[in-house]
C-alpha cells in the first residue's frame, strides 16, 4: 500500500493508474452484463423495471451515465496532480 | 422522396467552410514546425480538446447512420451509441495518459517508445493508412450523398469540395485549424441536437400520418373476394400484384394507382396505404405514375407514424424524457418495411409499406437483420452480436486520429481532463439519439428509401431554419472527422515510414512539407475512393475500422503498458496479425460476399461477420508466442517494461 503522505508525482500517478483500473473494471463488469445478457437472454430486456421502461432502455442509458459518472468521478479524484505532472518529468518526447 | 434544396443550408454550410478555411490561414503562421503541424505545439486548452474529440469522433456513421438506425428499426441503433461510448472508458482509464507521456507525434510512436525499432513503426504506420483508409471511404461517400439532397449539389461536387476544404484545412495549418475546426463543429452537432430534441419532446407523441390512408377494419371472412374496396374499383392482380393477400391496388382517379397493404389482426382486415418504385426504360414510377410533382405525377411521401396511442388519447402532448419512452413503450408504432414485386417484363417494383409493430418490439433489442441472431436459435448469431459489441469496446481506444489528439495538450493530466470532456459531450449526444431517431420514426417526416437522412428530415418537420442549420452540421460533420483521419495519415507516411521505417532524415521544415504532400496525395485518393464507391452502401465501412484497429492496435497497445515481457518483434507480430487476420476475415466475411461481391453469402467461408471475437485474441496470442520466442533468443531485444 502506498503511503498516504507521499504525495510525490510518482506516488499519484501509480495511485492514479490504481484508482483508473478498477473503474475500469467496474464499467468492464457492467458492460460484459449487458452484452451477455443482451447474447443470452435477450426476452430479459423486454421486462418493464421502472417507471414503465423495459431493461434494454435502463441498462443502455444506465451504462451511458455512468461512464459519465466514473469520468468525473476519476477526473475529480486525481484534480490535484494536474500542477505536479505538468511540472514533473516527462518520459518520451513532449512535443 | 424529392428534395428542396436549401438556400439557408447552403448559405449555413458555406459560412462555415469560409470560417474555418480562413482560419486556418490565419493560424498557418503556427504549423511549420513538426511539433507545431502534427501537435499543435501541445498547447490546446483541455477544455478545446475534449470538444475536438467529440468533434473528431461523431462522425457521419455516428450522426445519421445511428440516428436512422435506430428510425428504422429501433434500439437497435442504440447499442450503436452504447458501443461507441463504452471504448472511450477504455481509452479515458487505460489509454489516455500513457500515450502522452510515451509518444510525440503519432500512434506508432508510444508503441515504439521503448525500442526505437523501423519495424513498429512501419507496422503501425500501415495499420493506420489501413484504419484511416477504410473509416475515409464512408465519410468521403457519405459527403456526396448528402449533398445531393442537402444542398442540391451533384454527389462529386460534394466528394470535392469536402475533399479540397479538408485539404487546405490540413496543409495550411496542420494540427491547429484541424482542432478548430473539430472544437466547432463538435459543438454545433451537440448544441443543435438538443434543441432538436426539446422540440420532438415538446412535439410529444401523436396518431396517424395525414399523407398515407388507412382503410377498413372489414370483416377477415369477406376477404380476398371483394372487388371494390369503399366504393373504389380494385385493380386486377396482373403483372406481378397478384398475391392479393398482401397487396391491393384502387384505382386512381389522377394517374397509376393507389397502393395498400393487407393487414390481418384477428379477425379484421385493415389496409394500409402503401407506396411503389419501378424503374423502367422510360422513367420511374411511383405507384403505376411517372415521378414528378404535376397533377398526374406522384413522388414518395414521408413515412412514420404512431398506429395507437395508449387508452383513448390520439395525441400526448409536450412529453417529459422518460414520459416520451414509458408511452411509446405502450403504444404501437408505424415502421416501413421492403417488398419487391417482379413484374411480366423482367422490372422490379420495390415497395414500401407500413406495418404496425408493438412498441415494446421497438425499444427491445433484435429487430435490424444484423442483431437478429440474438433471438434465434444458432449459436452463429449470438457470436456475431458478441464480437460486434467487442470490438466497439476495444476500436474507440485504438484509432489513430483519435490518439493523436492526445498530443495536441500540454500533459498527462490534460489529456485526462480533456478524455472526460469527450466522454461528457459524446455521451450526452448519444443520449440525444434516441431520442432523434425515434422522433423520426413518429413524425411522418422519414425518407422510407433512405433512412440515413433521418435527422434533417426530422428538423425540417420542425422548422425550414432548423433544417438549414442541421443539414449544415450533417455536413460539417464530414469536415472534422475527415481532417482528423487525413491528417493521421499524414503522419503515418511522412513521420513513421519515411522517417522511421525508411530512416530518411529530415529538417523540421522538410518533415512538415513531406507530410503535407501526403495529405494532398491520402486527400486525393479519399476524393477518388469516394466518388468511385458512390453507388456502394458503405456505412459498415466503419465497422470494419474498429475491427481493424481493435485488432491490430490495442493487444499491441495494452501488453506495452501492462506486460514487461513484451519486446520489438511481438508488437510487430501482433499489429500484422491482428491487422491481416481481421482484414482477411472481413474480405471473406457472408456481409461482403453479399453487399460487395454480390455473391451469395452462404458461400462464405468464415463463420459469422464480425472478426473482433477471434482476431484481438488472436493478435494478444502472437504478441506473448513471439516476445516469449523472441526473448529466449540470446540477441533478443531488451523487456519494454510498463
Amino acid at each position: 500500500m502506498p503511503d498516504p503522505a507521499n504525495t510525490s508525482p510518482a506516488t499519484a500517478e501509480r495511485r492514479g493508474a490504481r484508482l483508473g483500473m478498477i473503474l475500469f473494471l467496474l464499467y468492464t463488469a457492467c458492460y460484459l452484463g449487458f452484452v451477455l445478457i443482451n447474447a443470452f437472454s435477450p426476452e430479459s430486456m423486454d421486462r418493464i423495471v421502472m417507471a414503465g421502461l423495459n431493461l434494454a432502455i435502463v441498462y443502455g442509458f444506465g451504462l451511458i451515465l455512468l461512464a459519465i459518472l466514473l469520468a468525473f468521478v476519476y477526473g475529480f479524484s486525481r484534480r490535484r496532480e494536474g500542477t505536479a505532472e505538468s511540472t514533473g518529468s516527462q518520459k518520451g518526447g513532449q512535443p | 422522396m424529392i428534395y428542396d434544396p436549401s438556400a439557408v443550408a447552403v448559405i449555413v454550410f458555406l459560412a462555415f467552410v469560409g470560417f474555418t478555411v480562413g482560419l486556418s490561414f490565419y493560424l498557418g503562421g503556427k504549423a511549420k514546425s513538426s511539433a507545431g503541424y502534427f501537435a499543435a505545439h501541445g498547447q490546446i486548452p483541455w477544455f478545446i480538446n475534449g470538444v475536438a474529440f467529440a468533434g473528431d469522433y461523431l462522425s457521419a456513421a455516428s450522426f445519421l447512420g445511428i440516428c436512422g438506425m435506430i428510425a428504422a428499426y429501433g434500439y437497435d441503433g442504440f447499442l450503436y451509441s452504447i458501443g461507441y461510448l463504452a471504448g472511450w472508458v477504455v481509452a479515458l482509464f487505460v489509454i489516455a495518459e500513457p500515450m502522452k507521456r510515451l509518444g510525440k507525434f503519432t500512434f506508432a510512436d508510444a508503441l515504439d517508445a521503448q525500442f526505437d525499432s523501423p519495424g513498429i513503426k512501419a507496422a503501425a504506420g500501415i495499420s493506420t493508412l489501413v484504419v484511416s483508409v477504410f473509416y475515409l471511404i464512408p465519410q468521403m461517400v457519405g459527403a456526396g450523398v448528402l449533398i445531393q439532397p442537402l444542398l442540391g449539389f451533384e454527389h462529386w461536387h460534394g466528394v470535392v469540395l469536402v475533399g479540397v476544404a479538408v485539404i487546405t484545412i490540413v496543409v495550411t495549418a496542420g494540427m491547429v485549424s484541424t482542432t478548430w475546426v473539430q472544437f466547432l463543429k463538435g459543438s454545433l452537432l451537440v448544441v443543435f441536437s438538443a434543441v432538436l430534441v426539446v422540440l420532438v419532446l415538446n412535439q410529444g407523441l401523436r396518431e396517424g400520418n395525414d399523407a398515407f390512408e388507412t382503410r377498413g377494419p372489414y370483416p377477415a371472412d369477406q376477404w380476398p373476394v371483394m372487388t371494390e374496396v369503399d366504393g373504389r374499383e380494385t385493380l386486377p392482380e396482373e403483372d406481378g400484384w397478384k398475391a392479393s393477400d398482401q397487396w391491393v391496388r384502387l384505382a386512381s382517379p389522377t394517374n397509376g394507382f393507389d397502393l395498400f397493404r393487407v393487414y390481418r389482426s384477428e379477425d379484421q382486415v385493415w389496409l394500409f396505404q402503401a407506396q411503389s418504385i419501378r424503374e423502367t426504360d422510360l422513367g420511374v414510377l411511383i405507384d403505376g405514375a411517372p415521378l414528378g410533382r404535376e397533377a398526374d405525377e406522384k413522388s414518395l411521401k414521408p413515412g412514420g407514424s404512431i398506429w395507437k396511442l395508449p387508452g383513448e388519447q390520439t395525441e400526448t402532448g409536450p412529453l417529459g424524457p422518460v414520459d416520451y419512452l414509458a408511452t411509446l413503450q405502450q403504444s404501437e408504432v408505424m415502421l416501413w418495411k421492403k417488398a419487391s414485386v417482379m413484374h411480366d417484363n423482367g422490372d422490379e417494383s420495390t415497395v414500401y409499406y407500413p406495418q404496425p409493430t408493438p412498441g415494446s418490439k421497438v425499444l427491445r433489442p433484435g429487430e435490424h437483420p444484423r442483431f437478429a441472431g440474438i433471438r434465434g436459435d444458432s449459436w452463429v448469431g449470438r457470436i456475431n452480436f458478441l464480437s460486434l459489441m467487442l470490438a466497439l469496446f476495444c476500436g474507440t481506444a485504438s484509432l489513430p486520429h483519435i490518439l493523436i489528439r492526445y498530443y495536441t495538450v500540454k500533459d498527462g493530466a490534460a489529456a485526462r481532463k480533456s478524455t472526460i470532456v469527450g466522454i461528457a459531450s459524446i455521451g450526452f449526444f448519444y443520449v440525444l439519439t434516441l431520442y432523434l431517431g425515434l422522433g423520426a420514426m413518429t413524425s411522418g417526416t422519414l425518407d422510407v428509401t433512405n433512412n440515413n437522412m433521418a435527422a434533417p428530415l426530422l428538423a425540417r418537420g420542425m422548422s425550414p431554419l432548423l433544417f438549414a442549420i442541421i443539414s449544415a452540421i450533417a455536413f460539417t460533420t464530414v469536415l472534422g472527422t475527415v481532417s482528423g483521419l487525413i491528417l493521421a495519415s499524414s503522419g503515418a507516411v511522412a513521420h513513421d515510414l519515411m522517417g522511421g521505417a525508411l530512416g530518411l532524415h529530415f529538417s523540421e521544415a522538410v518533415q512538415v512539407r513531406v507530410a503535407k504532400w501526403a495529405a494532398v496525395v491520402v486527400g486525393l485518393i479519399a476524393i477518388v475512393l469516394g466518388i468511385l464507391f458512390q453507388d456502394l452502401n458503405v456505412s459498415y465501412l466503419v465497422g470494419w475500422a474498429f475491427s481493424i484497429a481493435a485488432s491490430a492496435n490495442l493487444p499491441a497497445l495494452v501488453m506495452l503498458l501492462f506486460w514487461r515481457g513484451t519486446t520489438a518483434k511481438g508488437i510487430i507480430a501482433s499489429v500484422i496479425v491482428g491487422m491481416v487476420s481481421s482484414l482477411g476475415w472481413i474480405l471473406l466475411s457472408a456481409d461482403t460476399f453479399e453487399k460487395v461481391y454480390g455473391l451469395d453469402p452462404a458461400s462464405s467461408p468464415v463463420p459469422f461477420s464480425q472478426p473482433g471475437i477471434v482476431t484481438i485474441p488472436l493478435a494478444l496470442l502472437t504478441l506473448v508466442l513471439v516476445s516469449w520466442w523472441s526473448r529466449s533468443k540470446p540477441a533478443g531485444p531488451e523487456p519494454a517494461g510498463a
